[in-house]
């Protein structure tokens, strides 16, 4: 099946700072693809190139099959970008701005569909106010209605919920989450991994410019963590020797043991009793993606220096 | 089209919306030379035999007006988009170069011409202005603002700042204005400064314009179109390229 977005090789250097190295990347039609990394890893670089708004040294872009320089009246179509920065042009209302870009892609009278969009994103009561008007949260809003006027069957949104309340985020990944199920594919990137780890299917992390993982989410969790684990404040803090073969960790009064299964818990509970050590505190600990992020961001550093 | 004609449309409901401050105001301070002049030269200065100071001069002063705000218009909105950030909407929309040149040009134009217009119906109240051949002057003043609006649109995209934008109005297009016989004509200046006048292009425009009102001219009006349309291409030749490249715009 065509891919949604193709990236092959693609390079970028500002100056001597290499911001992109070799990136080769596939995000297949349908899917809900996370892009992580921290700040200064390359993404909004990766987007921006992928968009067409910057231009890379190296390599090659293609979205639904059209490249993103030679082709780009087509990419550009198929393409729609939520920046992170909270741009807006202050001379126009809302309804202005969504109809003024419906006729950037060239669509005419496209009433009907802004009015959807307006009424999924909760701006109804803001359509006809000025941009400049807007509180910082409805302009996010604005934004994402900016992305969508031409139904663009691959959506990128760069941080969409950055300094975002907690109702919006519900209001938005409702709304992105049906359009993923129409059949748009979406790409995301946010700090909020619990986010990313909800939605997405498959992730790529990106750190000093380079691809670091590319997984499914369930791969990169189960492999990239020691999988689930039960933390312990222990009175005598001293792990009897039967359980030193399970220890991850033991540091500051906390002993980490790792678990195969929940039925070995009732093993650590009797070995315990058994060695007359008392249970303070107990906390099951699953894996997540922020698991994996540190990790791979750990090793990462390890690995440069 | 649809993008294009999208683009031109909020180009010019840009400007229209503010239009006390990029219609009126311009009109108001061009009346204002005119005042000044008219009272203070006209019983000193006679340009052209049986023409009066202030009826020289009124040609001049719009062909300024229409100079100076067909460049405010493509610079200011370029250079305040760039700023603000949202002309990445117009830089991710599929909208070719040659539309985005196009757009920010006829708005320039339709700028330059309204306040343009605005000054000289105002004049006409006062002064009985004659306007012997309307084609030459309407050729002009397209072509002059069309010429500016394409600076206007390289200086946009050029600056990086408002300040460098205000350099570039202030050190190339007002001297090139103001020494391009808005105030006076060719044949008054010393011999060395005649020469230096027609390396000004905007000079060639405001001869041609004034052609159209009075049928008389420093120098022969097909002259002064010709390089009026040689100095439209290059400048727009520029401009286009800066678009395609992405300079400035796309990093």
């Amino acid at each position: 099946m065509l891919p949604a977005i193709e990236v092959k090789q693609v390079c970028k250097r500002y100056g001597s700072l290499r911001a992109l190295t070799d990136i080769d990347l596939e995000i297949h039609t349908g899917e809900f693809f996370a892009l992580l990394g921290p700040n200064g890893a390359g993404k909004t670089t990766l987007i921006s190139i992928i968009a067409g708004l910057s231009l890379a040294n190296s390599g090659s872009v293609k979205v639904m099959g059209h490249n993103v320089i030679t082709q780009y009246p087509q990419a550009r179509l198929n393409l729609g970008v939520v920046p992170q920065e909270l741009v807006y042009d202050p001379f126009f209302t809302v309804r202005e701005v969504l109809l003024i870009q419906s006729g950037y892609y060239g669509i005419k009278g496209n009433t009907r569909w802004v009015d959807e969009i307006i009424e999924r994103l909760d701006l109804t009561d803001k359509a006809d106010a000025n941009m400049r008007a807007l509180s910082g949260g409805m302009k996010r809003r604005v934004l994402v209605a900016q992305a969508l006027v031409h139904k663009p069957p691959v959506i990128i949104l760069d941080e969409p919920t950055a300094g975002v309340d907690v109702e919006l985020r519900q209001t938005l990944w409702d709304f992105i989450k049906q359009l993923n199920q129409d059949g748009h594919t979406v790409v995301l990137t946010t700090h909020y991994l619990e986010e990313a780890e909800t939605l997405c299917n498959r992730v790529a992390m990106l750190k000093d410019g380079k691809i670091i993982a590319l997984d499914s989410m369930q791969n990169l969790i189960g492999k990239m963590t020691s999988g689930n684990s039960v933390r312990l404040r222990l009175s005598p803090d001293c792990l009897p020797s039967a359980l030193h073969e399970l220890q991850i960790s033991h540091d500051g009064g906390i002993c980490e043991l790792r678990i195969e299964n929940y039925a070995q818990i009732e093993f650590i509970l009797t070995t315990l009793r058994s060695e007359n050590v008392q249970i303070l505190e107990m906390h099951l600990q699953q894996p997540d993606l922020e698991d994996v992020f540190v990790n791979l961001m750990r090793n990462g550093r390890k690995q440069a220096k | 089209m649809t993008g294009f004609l999208t683009l031109l449309y909020k180009e010019l409901l840009r400007f229209w919306k503010v239009g006390f401050q990029t219609i009126m105001a311009p009109m108001v301070s061009t009346l204002l030379y005119l005042l000044i002049f008219f009272h203070v030269l006209e019983a000193h200065v006679e340009v052209y035999p049986d023409v009066a100071y202030t009826i020289f001069l009124i040609p001049g002063l719009v062909m300024m007006a229409v100079i100076q705000n067909a460049f405010a218009n493509s610079s200011s909105s370029i250079i305040q988009s760039k700023i603000s950030g949202n002309i990445v909407f117009i830089l991710l929309s599929p909208l070719s170069y040659h539309a985005i040149f196009l757009a920010y040009i006829l708005a320039a134009i339709a700028r330059g011409l309204l306040v343009g217009l605005g000054v000289y119906l105002v004049t006409l109240l006062f002064f009985d202005i004659p306007l012997q051949l309307p084609g030459w002057a309407l050729l002009f003043v397209i072509l002059g603002s069309a010429i500016l609006g394409a600076l206007g649109l390289i200086a946009g995209i050029w600056a990086d700042k408002f300040d460098q934008l205000a350099a570039f109005q202030n050190f190339i297009i007002m001297p090139l204005t103001f020494l391009s016989g808005v105030f006076y004509t060719l044949h008054s200046l010393p011999t060395g400064w005649q020469y230096a006048s027609h390396l000004n292009p905007f000079f060639y425009m405001i001869d041609g314009f004034r052609y159209g009102f009075f049928g008389v001219s420093d120098i022969s009006p097909y002259i002064s179109l010709a390089i009026v349309a040689l100095c439209l291409i290059a400048i727009s030749m520029l401009a286009i390229r800066m678009l395609k490249s992405g300079y400035k715009l796309r990093h």
